[in-house]
């Protein structure tokens, strides 16, 4: 049993059994126990049609941390992260059952178009928009009527993004024009430009060669203070280096929910080992 | 592009440093609590071990994150796995220190056996080849780690220490109790500059990656 991480899926023998240990082993509290929660996922269930995809999964996301989503494929990660910024009401004949928190509100009650500005996202392949690489910044600034001065906001978010000193000299250039590695920095730019509370990341260095993944892998570092990620991938390796807590999901279950050096030390669970060892998946 | 990992590994190598500056003033202190007959000396040592206890295991988890979570190639794989192994032979270097302490509170409570003159010799060969391996790490200095390496032999004072001292015991049976003690002491510093020629064997490890231990094993078995 997992009693270091409480708030996970209730549906198999990890769940907590007791207060307690919920509050003294939460990775979403600090220390001092001053609770640093930015998302709460609770009772999670969610349908493709008929097929059950994710199965009463909960999950807490702190504050201004990296917290990981590992897998085999199809067990339900991406699933999970798209229903964070309600990314999953694009597809019909979905349903949502449970209830996810931000900053203690229950997502379903915010407006769409607040919440997925409050919760960004980053997909697999850089997607930037058919502008100049200063459009694809200043277009959501622009639609959400900001204020002040915009190139000042668009360097801003180029910086953050880690792009800056890469792209000034042509910013009025075609984002096409970038490189794959650049073209991801550059979404990520466009989803800082709004200042999200939350940044969801749905394997954002797959389609990246090793040091562009490395480049954005330090990004994550240096974006951790000012924001909460989340990232799905693939790669363990991957979730090993950039998180601070791990969650394990196989056919829809959330199986672990750990600090990322325990477990990638001393899983806790039988499956999140044969997993992680290359047993299986 | 420095990767967020090498702080880590530059936050391992002050703790190991700091380790070995634990372990080197134990030593000194162990040896002259000896040679001075000086009890107080002998008990800080005993009072101390603990601290390089603590860091050993401390060293030890940040090794196993490392190596968890950063799948670190060549150089950086070195540099970890050289640490574990100095890790290791720091705490013993401390163990050998607590051992010479632990003399030296004996030692006290008899008259002395004989003017001091190999001892102090083979403490300062000792304590040096420490110092020196440390350094070695500090600058990543090969040159300095072999010169570790080619002094081990000057420290084997053991069985010199050994016959001279039983010399004194079959003259006189009342100095038996503090020559035995007086071995034990030259045997643990024997052992602290094994230790030090270990810790350079793997600072050479750490930078040029060759494995100089065991220079008469066949690397390459048909």
């Amino acid at each position: 049993m997992n009693a270091a991480f409480p708030l996970m899926s209730s549906t198999g023998a990890t769940a907590a059994s007791s207060t307690d240990k919920t509050t003294a082993h939460n990775p979403a509290m600090t220390t001092s126990g001053a609770n640093t929660l930015r998302m709460k996922v609770t009772k999670l269930n969610f349908y493709y049609g008929k097929n059950h995809a994710l199965h009463n999964v909960s999950m807490d996301v702190a504050t201004n941390k990296v917290t990981a989503m590992i897998g085999p494929s199809g067990c339900g990660k991406s699933t999970l992260l798209r229903t964070l910024n309600r990314m999953h009401e694009t597809l019909r004949h979905t349903r949502l059952e449970g209830e996810i928190a931000l900053d203690g509100v229950n997502i379903l009650t915010l407006d769409v178009t607040k919440l997925r500005r409050m919760v960004g996202m980053v997909f697999q392949k850089p997607n930037p928009f058919p502008k100049s690489i200063y459009e694809n910044v200043a277009y959501g600034l622009r639609i959400n009527g900001h204020k002040g001065r915009l190139d000042d906001a668009v360097e801003k978010s180029l910086r953050r993004a880690a792009l800056w000193d890469e792209v000034k000299d042509k910013l009025h250039k075609s984002a096409y024009a970038l490189s794959g590695g650049q073209q991801q920095r550059l979404c990520i730019a466009r989803a800082l430009a709004v200042d999200p509370e939350v940044l969801l990341l749905d394997e954002p260095c797959s389609a990246l060669d090793p040091v562009n993944t490395a480049k954005i892998e330090e990004l994550l570092f240096e974006l951790k203070p000012t924001c909460t990620l989340v990232i799905v991938t693939h790669n363990m390796q991957q979730a090993a280096r950039v998180s601070d807590s791990t969650a394990f999901m196989l056919n829809g279950d959330l199986i672990e929910f750990s600090p990322t050096g325990h477990m990638f030390t001393t899983p806790s669970d039988p499956r999140t080992e044969a997993y992680i060892t290359g047993r299986f998946g | 592009m420095e990767r967020h990992f090498e702080r880590d590994l530059e936050e391992l190598k002050e703790r190991l440093l700091w380790m070995g500056s634990l372990a080197e003033r134990a030593v000194h202190q162990a040896i002259h609590s000896v040679l001075d007959a000086d009890e107080k000396l002998a008990q800080i040592v005993l009072k101390e071990e603990n601290a390089i206890n603590e860091l050993q295991i401390e060293i030890d988890d940040r090794v196993v994150q490392l190596l968890a979570l950063q799948q670190l190639m060549a150089a950086d794989l070195r540099f970890v796995l050289a640490i574990a192994r100095i890790n290791n032979d720091l705490e013993r270097i401390g163990d050998q220190a607590v051992n010479i302490a632990h003399s030296a509170t004996r030692i006290v409570r008899h008259p002395r056996v004989k003017p001091y003159v190999d001892l102090p010799r083979m403490g300062e060969l000792a304590e040096k080849m420490m110092r020196d391996s440390l350094d070695s790490l500090v600058r990543r200095d090969i040159e300095l780690a072999r010169s570790v390496l080619s002094r081990d032999d000057q420290v084997d004072q053991r069985d010199q220490i050994f016959r001279e001292l039983l010399s004194y015991m079959m003259g006189d049976s009342s100095v038996v109790f503090p020559a035995f003690e007086l071995i034990l002491v030259a045997k643990n510093l024997e052992r602290v500059a094994d230790h030090a020629t270990n810790v350079a064997e793997d600072v050479i490890y750490m930078v040029a990656g060759s494995d100089v231990r065991h220079p008469a094993v066949d690397r390459n078995p048909a």
